[in-house]
């Protein structure tokens, strides 16, 4: 899942500049699951927007804001009334993905941080930096590109004290979680031998995926 | 060859001392204190913005050294540089005849005092020794495409001895060397005993590498409490917190100033010599932490004397 969160809302006001009519896009996907852009937040801010004085012409709620064919078709009843801006309550794709749809402004409501998982409701996790070069087969399931601040491949640094890491205390030494890890599921001998330097050109961005060139 | 390498080689107490380059671009005092000591080590180690605090760059720092006749040995942490900047740096530093090196990770930039600038790490200590020594062996750049002049450096690298688990220490202590590391230098030690312990690991482990104690003058009892609980791998014995603290009620008592340093320095030759006696390791690395001018007079209470 990609996991937002709100922006303050005046940043988005001073984006919105002096916009009187607006349409509200919101996301049934990860937005809703981060209660950032379901149906109850869509609400919330057409509620706000019109104690300020803006008119909301419509809300839509596609089941993924970043799928660009079923965004096309589902902004037309919005993009009919003609509103001065769109307000994106999705993440950064989500809200990308408007902008190609449109010929308005299109504004976050939200900042996108990062690939996670759900831990229970309203907490996330980072999980993957989506490195493109996948490593978890030789750390026991534990990504070290994303749980260790340094993005360390060849083991941990000299700066854990207690397992915690030096960034950040509240967070798990990587290195000592696969370590632990790899020793209980017996292989530990996968941290001997010396891991090569990322190779950057694995995930040079923008990249793009196709499919469909596998099945020709 | 490098002064330190050379030292090794002859089978001598292998002697270095770190400095850090000011914040700013005067280093008039800094060498200054630099000509009080190039004679007495096989080498200046220069930070590289350590603690991810920003100082002039370690490459300029050591091309200073360099002109006033000092061995400098130039740090390189993986944390603001790409594999491009890295191996850039290291050209440069060969030109200017700079001939040792030190591959560290790097502190996070997050604890520093600059804590917008990117993390970079690109490489991480055992990928900056990997590049070199694979620079060195083909005469190829980071992409490997053929450089016009191939220099060599005398590798280096760090470890923490005080540290849980440690067999993760040793298992990067041997992807060092396996890397190219010819020496490492240790996280500051206070017990010659459990550098001993740890000497005794790496022997097991058939770890062929020359180590140097990383040896840190203590000031007061304070700063030992501080790092004992905030530094990783830091352990100072109580009964060395206490001399300070009796060195401290002393110089209240008699008012006279300093005595906790003195005392300090006092325990920091005990301890290198002691380490030197009992052949614990090859040699040590004095970090002074801005007090250099002190790097005389301990190596000289240590018995140390490189040229004697």
């Amino acid at each position: 899942m990609v996991v937002s969160k709100k922006k303050p809302i005046e940043e988005l006001m001073a984006m919105l500049g002096d916009a009187k009519k607006v349409g509200i896009v919101g996301c049934k996907s990860c937005a809703t699951a981060c209660a950032v852009g379901g149906e109850k937040e869509c609400n919330e801010m057409k509620a706000y927007l019109e104690s300020q004085g803006i008119e909301v012409v419509g809300i839509i709620l596609p089941d993924e804001s970043c799928h660009k064919m079923l965004l096309r078709k589902e902004i037309k009843p919005i993009m009919a009334q003609k509103p001065d801006a769109i307000i994106s309550m999705a993440c950064g794709s989500g809200c990308q993905t408007v902008a190609q749809n449109v010929n308005v402004p299109v504004y976050p409501a939200n900042n996108t941080f990062f690939v996670g998982q759900t831990e229970r409701v309203g907490m996330f996790n980072e999980m993957c930096r989506t490195c493109g070069d996948c490593v978890l087969g030789q750390t026991g399931g534990i990504c070290p590109m994303t749980k260790c601040a340094k993005s360390l491949v060849n083991g941990p640094c000299g700066g854990q004290k207690n397992g915690k890491c030096e960034v950040d205390p509240n967070n798990d030494c990587a290195w000592i979680l696969i370590y632990k890890r790899l020793q209980e599921i017996g292989q530990l001998d996968r941290m001997e031998a010396t891991q090569e330097a990322k190779d950057n050109t694995a995930h040079l961005w923008p990249m793009s995926v196709n499919t469909r060139e596998v099945k020709k | 060859m490098s002064k330190l390498q050379q030292a090794f080689a002859e089978g001598k107490f292998g002697v270095t001392a770190e400095m850090a380059p000011p914040k700013g671009y005067d280093f008039t005092e800094e060498m200054e204190t630099a000509k009080l000591i190039k004679d007495l080590v096989h080498g200046i180690n220069v930070t590289d913005m350590q603690s991810a605090c920003l100082k002039a760059s370690s490459l300029g720092f050591c091309i200073a050294l360099k002109q006033i006749g000092a061995e400098p040995i130039l740090q390189m942490t993986g944390r603001d540089r790409s594999r491009m900047a890295i191996m850039g740096d290291f050209l440069s530093a060969a030109y200017f005849g700079i001939d040792t090196m030190l591959a560290l990770t790097g502190d996070h930039t997050y604890v520093g005092d600059c804590k917008a600038s990117k993390p970079v790490f690109d490489l991480d200590s055992v990928g900056i020794l990997k590049m070199l020594t694979k620079m060195e062996a083909t005469g190829n750049d980071c992409g490997g495409n053929p450089l016009s002049s191939t220099p060599k450096f005398y590798k280096g690298a760090s470890v923490t001895p005080v540290y849980e688990p440690v067999w993760l220490q040793i298992n990067k202590l041997k992807k060092k060397v396996d890397a190219g590391a010819e020496y490492v230098q240790t996280q500051a030690m206070f017990s010659a005993d459990a550098l001993e312990d740890f000497m005794n690991e790496v022997a097991k482990e058939n770890i062929k590498v020359h180590l140097m104690a990383g040896i840190i003058p203590l000031k007061a009892a304070g700063m030992a409490r501080y790092m004992n609980e905030n530094v990783p791998g830091i352990a100072v014995p109580d009964e060395m917190i206490q001399r300070l603290s009796a060195a401290a009620a002393e110089g209240k008592e008699k008012g006279v100033k300093g005595l906790p340093a003195k005392a300090g320095i006092e325990m920091a030759a005990d301890l290198i010599r002691d380490i030197k006696s009992r052949g614990i390791c090859d040699g040590i690395h004095l970090m002074t932490i801005g007090a250099e001018k002190n790097i005389p007079t301990i190596l000289d209470k240590a018995g140390i004397h490189i040229n004697g």
